[in-house]
């Protein structure tokens, strides 16, 4: 049989189909969010599944000037010490102590779960970007945000291979998580400075999470927690699933 | 050699109703409409949830708007308090604590607007690229040359504006109006209203910068996105009372089972409809492709 080598259109799209399913089949998303079968949650899938296997990886998102820096509302808990929780009680007492005495615990899928100071925080090396914080109501502010990469604090802590997911807790009970490709992005930033001051409390003091890739209600404030997970955790009632919301917020 | 003759062209443009909609275009028209309204719907609860548009990359609550809708829950009604200047300048940007709980349902707006948008980027993708392989838009929806002249449009503008509208003919024989106003939708807005939706995405964005630089950064896009909707919007009411002057239930027959002419029927009927449909198609391919040269 004589074998043609000649390369027609249909060929050529066979060729182009393929290669594209295979770029896209090594870069899906090993576990997607869970959709308790409501339709939007799968939509939310398909979105964040289309993302990860699409999209050119870990971009980094635009910065700006100092003179760009814009006026910033601050919405959501604007002071967690006047909630009546034990987070609350115990977030008033570290503020009484200009929160030397705060802590946060790394812990999870890591070879030496351990707690950073501020101090200890602030002597990893750090970073200081002019971004943008993109708020899922609609409007958006730029601000420069002073902090450690994230990734320099998980591997301090030892992640390991395993890993698929960090989860994040805060004094105002929300409880969030990103995959691994946020987490490790290198402007995901665990931020103690804002604007080239310390945090202010309405913005998260001590430490609040800047996930620029996202918008910005994945950027918990005042947190004292973090847990690398192998497998996804929608993280209860506090998280975003069961609250109606969409845990992928790249869009 | 075959000739045309004005006979024939006279014959090809006043002969209505020989040609129906392609089983794909009909289609695609649904599955965009139904998207279309489902964007349209969730899209206008998001702008509920922050009623202003900006010019540039930021726009909040504490910055002057370009434009303020003045007739959503959270228009004019926002709170603030404990404003701080950010730097030594008292007169230069603030932070301030918002106190005012907002109407915010952008919890199932984001996901339905983003689900629903699935709807219109693959089934629009796929309908734009069988438009430009197969021909269609080249022999239906693009105007030729020779209809764009300007004395044929304004005729043809003022004949819609004294509502003489044209009868249908339940195919793709568009006017120079028809031609104009669906080429805008498919090569302008809907590509514009895409992309700008997808400037507004962080990961997007951070992945294709140069779409902040293209719309003038994310509350730019956002405008332009919302005023493309405003021209969609519009296009879709002028549809609608056109497709209702010109024969609401022919049109809508035309675009679902897709029967070519009413004539067809009265003249005895055809033995099956796609027949009709598809001889019809046949007879007329060639005439058309010829008229589209002289």
């Amino acid at each position: 049989m004589k074998v043609s080598s000649r390369i027609t259109r249909r060929t050529a799209i066979a060729a182009g189909l393929a290669s594209l399913g295979g770029v896209v089949f090594a870069r899906y998303p090993r576990e997607l969010p869970p959709t308790y079968g409501h339709i939007l949650r799968m939509g939310d899938a398909v979105t964040y599944a289309a993302q990860r296997a699409l999209l050119p990886r870990q971009g980094l998102v635009r910065e700006y000037s100092r003179a760009e820096i814009t006026s910033f509302p601050a919405i959501g808990t604007t002071d967690p010490g006047i909630r009546r929780t034990d987070l609350a009680a115990e977030y008033r007492r570290l503020q009484d102590g200009g929160f030397a005495e705060w802590k946060l615990s790394v812990e999870g899928r890591v070879t030496t779960p351990r707690t950073f100071s501020l101090d200890e925080l602030k002597q990893l090396p750090s970073r200081t970007q002019i971004t943008r914080h993109t708020c899922e109501e609609g409007w958006s502010a730029i601000g420069e945000w002073t902090g450690v990469p994230l990734r320099l604090v998980l591997e301090a802590a030892g992640i390991q291979p395993s890993a698929r997911f960090v989860k994040y807790s805060a004094y105002d009970d929300w409880v969030d998580s990103i995959d691994l490709l946020d987490a490790l992005h290198p402007q995901t930033v665990l931020a103690y400075g804002m604007n080239g001051r310390d945090l202010p409390i309405p913005h998260g003091a001590p430490v609040r999470l800047r996930v620029e890739t996202q918008l910005g209600a994945k950027s918990l404030k005042f947190l004292h927690r973090v847990v690398v997970l192998d497998e996804f955790d929608d993280g209860g009632p506090e998280g975003s699933i069961q609250n109606g919301w969409s845990w992928y917020m790249g869009i | 050699m075959e000739v045309l003759r004005m006979s024939d062209a006279v014959s090809v443009l006043e002969s209505p109703g020989t040609r129906a909609h392609p089983r794909w275009v009909r289609i695609s028209h649904w599955i965009l409409a139904a998207s279309f309204l489902t964007l349209a719907v969730s899209g206008f609860v998001i702008l509920m949830a922050h009623p202003r548009l900006y010019w540039g990359e930021a726009g909040n609550d504490l910055m002057p708007a370009l434009i303020e809708l003045p007739f959503t829950p959270n228009s004019g009604g926002v709170d603030f308090a404990d404003r701080t200047p950010i730097f030594q300048d008292a007169a230069g940007p603030i932070s301030a604590n918002r106190t005012t709980r907002i109407f915010n349902e952008n919890g199932w707006g984001r996901s339905l607007h983003f689900l629903s948008a699935w709807f219109l980027v693959i089934p629009g993708a796929i309908y734009l690229l069988a438009g430009i392989f197969g021909g269609h838009f080249r022999s239906h929806l693009w105007p030729g040359a020779q209809e764009l002249a300007p004395r044929l449009v304004w005729r043809e503008f003022l004949e819609h504006l004294r509502f003489q509208i044209r009868h249908a003919t339940g195919g793709p024989d568009y006017g120079v109006m028809q031609k104009l106003s669906y080429s805008f939708v498919v090569f302008l807005a809907a590509p514009l209203i895409v992309l700008t939706g997808l400037t507004m995405s962080p990961t997007v964005s951070a992945a294709f910068p140069f779409l902040l630089r293209l719309f003038g950064g994310f509350q730019s896009a956002r405008t332009i996105h919302f005023a493309t909707f405003v021209a969609l919007l519009l296009f879709v009411l002028v549809h609608i009372v056109m497709v209702i002057a010109s024969g609401f239930r022919r049109q809508i027959r035309a675009m679902t089972v897709g029967l070519a002419s009413r004539s067809l029927e009265a003249s005895g009927g055809p033995p099956t409809r796609r027949f009709a449909a598809a001889s019809a198609d046949s007879l007329r391919e060639k005439p058309e492709r010829r008229l589209g040269k002289v």
